[in-house]
């Protein structure tokens, strides 16, 4: 198994005359936090579709999980987590039944399916909830259940797209003890947030303008190289100069 | 008088309950933060306010005027921003404004120069669909709509989520360029450190209030002392800072682990029990919002 997880090589989506993203390149490593940052507009959502294997790039490579972009999109989709902050969970199905569906969609046997779930609802504390309505929970805890299953197949790296908004600030912070938790165990986590204190907790942090990755750096380095006190004014500088909107 | 005064107001949704006998009043021209996260009750708070939903309990008055005998006078006096981006997708940029106009009775031209530092940043682009603006811009149509019958009550709920960091700080510069022209604003955000940009704030959780000051009076009350620290692994970190006596919380915020020390607390013996972590460094610091949110919680 590589130590490179994900890997772009002058990843290019253009729509018609305008280019989204426009030719970006860098690795991911095994059990890197690796956080995605960007202006709205600045092309970050187009870049994750492309890594997860839901549109295909005009130009450039990319291997997600040891899958082509360009060419192997469903092996891609079956081998990677994807957590939003919209699409979750169903509300009307328990959180065992929720388990089994998505294990399910990603083809784990009956047998794989109650071994993963045992596994995941004991490391949550979350063995007594098991015929719980999933819309009865409360958020934090929908939260940590939605990255569980994000991981339900044991991907390699886990997509997280602004999974923390909205939440309070104590389950904000136990959401990404999760994710610290998972990255120790060698899980490699992409993340997507508008939360510049979360870009500090990250391995490394990338930030897109204009459809460019204008830096990509361990925060202590940006922050150096920026002369800055946080990830937040290096974002602010380099955001500021976007020329374009969402 | 103040702009708006709410007095024991209570709303349910079967069990759920939404708002919880809350009590707060806004002095007229504050800018005024509801800061929260989902589910602390702002959105069922605005719905009352503006009068689309009935209180189960209490009562709220807003410009004067009783939320539940006073409706009609409440509607034309406030402009009101919901959460979900709530204009016609179909209709242009300038039509959605003179759909606006024309509901209350108001002409373009009356109202421009209210809405001109921020109508302007979208009027190249009036004959665009509404459905077919980035999300900033639609921002800006939305506030100019809810501004077009120069209203002395703005109610604002989230209208920053999902926004990123420089667009939401460009977004609060509007709102005190239109708090200089006297119009009291009531804004609820989910993100903290755009307290500090309010006059006052109310910190709300799980339909309750808990606490309301400005933002320098909220930070005041956290009477704890409080250290940043930092190692090499930071996640191996808060493990072992927690388990060392007298620390009574130590979490994630930003660079550094916040720690909360408790009477029994000594700098000396936590760092003689953590002597083998690399890169230990301990350092005192000032309390943020967040900081402040998160003790409440825990009470």
């Amino acid at each position: 198994m590589s130590d490179i997880v994900i890997s772009v090589r002058d990843l290019t989506k253009r729509f018609g005359n305008f280019i989204a993203v426009d030719r970006i390149s860098f690795d991911v490593h095994r059990g890197e936090i690796f956080g995605f940052l960007g202006a709205n507009g600045a092309g970050k959502t187009t870049a994750m579709r492309m890594l997860c294997g839901l549109s295909y790039p005009t130009s450039g490579s990319g291997m997600v999980a040891g899958y082509d972009v360009r060419t192997e999109g469903e092996q891609i989709k079956r081998h990677i987590g994807y957590m939003s902050q919209r699409f979750s969970l169903y509300n009307d199905l328990t959180v065992w039944e929720n388990i089994r569906l998505f294990a399910g969609i990603y083809g784990l046997s009956a047998k794989e399916t109650e071994v993963r779930a045992t596994e995941l609802l004991d490391r949550l504390n979350f063995a007594s909830e098991r015929n719980t309505l999933v819309g009865s929970l409360p958020l934090g805890w929908k939260q940590k259940l939605s990255f569980a299953i994000a991981t339900v197949h044991r991907p390699e790296v886990v997509f997280l797209d602004e999974p923390t908004g909205g939440v309070d600030p104590i389950t904000r912070r136990q959401f990404w003890e999760m994710i610290y938790e998972a990255a120790e165990g060698g899980t490699t986590i992409f993340v997507t947030t508008h939360y510049m204190d979360e870009a500090e907790y990250c391995t490394r942090v990338s930030i897109m303008v204009d459809g460019v990755v204008r830096a990509l750096d361990t925060p202590a380095r940006l922050k150096q190289q920026f002369a800055a006190k946080s990830i937040d004014e290096v974002f602010r500088s380099l955001a500021r100069g976007a020329q374009r909107g969402e | 008088m103040g702009a708006i005064e709410i007095h024991n107001l209570s709303k349910s949704y079967g069990k759920v309950q939404a708002l919880d006998n809350v009590s707060f009043s806004v002095e007229r021209g504050e800018l005024f933060g509801l800061i929260g996260p989902d589910g602390a009750g702002k959105t069922t708070l605005f719905r009352l306010l503006t009068t689309l939903l009935n209180p189960d309990a209490g009562s709220a008055k807003v410009d004067g005027y009783d939320i539940k005998k006073d409706y009609l006078a409440i509607r034309s006096r406030v402009g009101y921003m919901p959460g979900r981006f709530s204009l016609y997708p179909d209709l242009s940029v300038e039509e959605n404004l003179q759909f606006f106009a024309a509901l209350f009775g108001v002409s373009i031209d009356e109202s421009y120069e209210l809405i001109a530092p921020i109508y302007k940043q979208i009027e190249p682009f009036s004959t665009r669909r509404a459905g077919k603006l980035s999300g900033g811009m639609k921002q800006k149509l939305a506030l100019s709509c809810a501004l077009i019958h120069r209203p002395g009550v703005l109610f604002l709920d989230e209208p920053t989520t999902g926004v990123d960091a420089v667009s939401r700080s460009e977004f609060w510069d509007m709102l005190s360029g239109l708090k200089e022209r006297g119009i009291t604003i009531l804004v609820s955000t989910p993100y903290m450190d755009e307290a500090s940009r309010c006059d006052r704030i109310a910190l709300c959780n799980e339909g309750k209030i808990l606490s309301i000051d400005t933002p320098k009076g909220i930070v005041r009350r956290f009477d704890k002392r409080l250290y940043g620290i930092s190692a090499k692994n930071m996640f191996a970190l808060l493990g072992k800072a927690r388990m060392v006596r007298g620390v009574e919380d130590c979490y994630p915020c930003g660079e550094k682990h916040h720690l909360v020390a408790g009477h029994e607390f000594d700098i000396e013996y936590f760092k003689s029990q953590m002597k083998d972590t690399e890169g230990l460094e301990i350092v005192n610091t000032e309390p943020t919002i967040e900081d402040m949110f998160i003790k409440l919680m825990k009470r």
